[in-house]
């Protein structure tokens, strides 16, 4: 095991503040010492991953795409033609990163190639702030695949003391877990200390605390996309509230201890089942019915 | 547990344990039948068999069949291309015991072989082959891995693995399973390195093996 390894946040701002590195910084470290890799190759490996982020992006910002299921698609073009047309009210990052945010949510549901960050449930929200960012603020590619190894130190913290299951502990554990690594990342990127990106990864966990994995259906379409797109937000503001440097109380490794325990809490109905939450509205219940009749009659959809 | 593991993997959606993971249950299931497949009984149990169409589980297990990697955006149309690649395949819903929810068993005929593989989706796209025919199996693809099939005899299992130390290959993971005392028997090895063709084709020349497949990280 590398001497950059860490088991929770404790060590990994430990390792940050002895070794007067980013979050991100030990990450990458850590990485290249697990794998006996060069750095360059290691950041090139992240980089063919921020690719297919930006190619997700393209696709769902600019083409009319549909879920098998028909149930979603287009609100990420739908979204951009309104941050374009000057008509958003959150402010343009924000709007950038929600319509980013939904636009890679829907080509996932669409099966379309994404990357799970970290799951496939949340893979909008990371690339939705980070490449809002990278529009509004004009970063190069080293900053943000820095972003991304930030992002993924969260997520390692975050996978060593808790499932990153829906099924397991709800959807806090996914767009949660995804929303505080984003947060985390953008306070990097904007150059907060360590301490503040774990900060504003607590925030944004707090947040999020007690989110259920409702999917309507079983599918990951809703209110998975929406919640992508909402979450992607919810991590800008997380970021502005730690880099302003309001106080936040509670260590990030605790506030994933509540996780676990408010997951371990949810009911089966809450967990990925699809027969409670917003999955037992009785829209949500037409909606199912409306698909298995298309599915077993195709002729009539 | 690592970077790649969170921001990662590349893979079509939309659920890594019913897309990703079913894609790399259909490339083992491809693998350890050791030729294409022409015909495929898929057998859902569980929360595959209640929403394996949503989730693309079934165009995923079919892609899988077909070679497609979990990031292949030929994926979404597996199952018109399968006809096109000579490959038949039926779905059916089967209670597989006590196993994880997303669990399939695949029943799959090639030109030579016929093989029944029963796997699990165990969440964030990684896998376990169960079973391989009537032996019970720990397969989960990240390794290089080698199957060996043999009559149950002292000694098989020494010079499997003295061919493997002698070309420095460490073993990572080792399960036998037998039918009975002296019946057939089979072995799954993992492998932190690869193993050479040249070392399979010494297994295979072995009298007492009669089959080796050796099967890819996936």
């Amino acid at each position: 095991m590398t001497r950059y390894n860490f088991r929770n946040m404790a060590e990994l701002l430990e390792l940050a503040r002895a070794e007067k590195l980013t979050l991100g910084g030990v990450v990458i470290r850590y990485q290249e010492e697990l794998e006996g890799k060069p750095r360059e190759e290691v950041r090139g490996l992240m980089a063919g991953r921020l690719q297919v982020m930006r190619a997700a992006a393209q696709k769902g910002l600019s083409e009319d795409i549909r879920s098998p299921s028909g149930l979603v698609g287009g609100g990420g073009k739908l979204l951009e033609e309104w941050r374009r047309a000057g008509k958003s009210l959150s402010g343009t990052t924000t709007a950038r990163a929600v319509a980013i945010a939904m636009a890679i949510a829907e080509v996932n549901a669409a099966m379309g190639r994404v990357v799970a960050a970290p799951t496939a449930g949340s893979c909008g929200i990371l690339p939705g702030v980070l490449l809002a960012l990278e529009a509004e603020r004009g970063l190069g590619e080293d900053q943000l695949v820095d972003g991304l190894f930030t992002a993924a130190g969260i997520g390692m913290v975050a996978a060593r003391q808790a499932s990153l299951s829906g099924a397991a502990l709800g959807c806090q554990a996914e767009c949660g877990v995804a929303t505080a690594m984003a947060a985390a990342a953008a306070v990097e990127i904007a150059g907060g200390e360590p301490e503040r990106a774990a900060a504003a990864a607590g925030v944004a966990l707090q947040g999020l605390m007690g989110l259920v994995c409702d999917p309507v259906g079983g599918l990951v379409e809703i209110p998975c996309v929406m919640r992508n797109a909402t979450g992607a937000a919810q991590a800008l503001a997380a970021a502005d509230i730690a880099l302003a440097g309001v106080q936040c109380y509670l260590p990030f490794d605790e506030v994933i201890a509540a996780m676990v325990q408010v997951g371990r809490a949810l009911p089966a109905s809450l967990r990925e089942t699809g027969t409670g939450g917003v999955a037992a509205c009785p829209t949500a219940r037409r909606l199912v019915e409306q698909i298995s009749t298309w599915r077993h009659n195709p002729s009539s959809a | 547990m690592d970077a790649f593991q969170i921001i990662g993997p590349v893979m079509i959606g939309p659920s890594s344990s019913h897309t990703a993971g079913a894609v790399r249950i259909g490339r083992l299931a491809r693998a350890i039948l050791g030729e294409v497949p022409c015909r495929a009984e898929i057998l859902l149990h569980g929360s595959f068999a209640r929403t394996y169409r949503g989730h693309g589980t079934d165009r995923a297990l079919v892609a899988g069949l077909l070679g497609f990697n979990v990031d292949d955006e030929r994926v979404r149309e597996a199952m018109e291309l399968a006809p096109r690649e000579g490959l038949a395949v039926t779905f059916g819903e089967k209670d597989l015991g006590d196993v994880h929810p997303n669990s399939v068993q695949l029943n799959l005929k090639g030109k030579e072989r016929a093989v029944q593989v029963v796997a699990s989706s165990l969440g964030g796209g990684q896998v376990l082959v169960k079973k391989i025919d009537a032996f019970t199996v720990e397969l989960s693809g990240d390794l290089p891995t080698l199957v060996a099939a043999y009559p149950d005899r002292p000694g098989v299992i020494a010079a499997v693995t003295a061919l493997l130390a002698g070309a420095g290959v460490n073993i990572a993971g080792m399960r036998v399973s037998r039918q009975a005392a002296g019946e057939k028997a089979l072995m799954v090895v993992e492998t932190d390195q690869p193993v050479p063709a040249g070392l399979v084709a010494a297994m295979r020349s072995l009298p007492i093996i009669e089959r080796v497949i050796s099967i890819d990280p996936v």
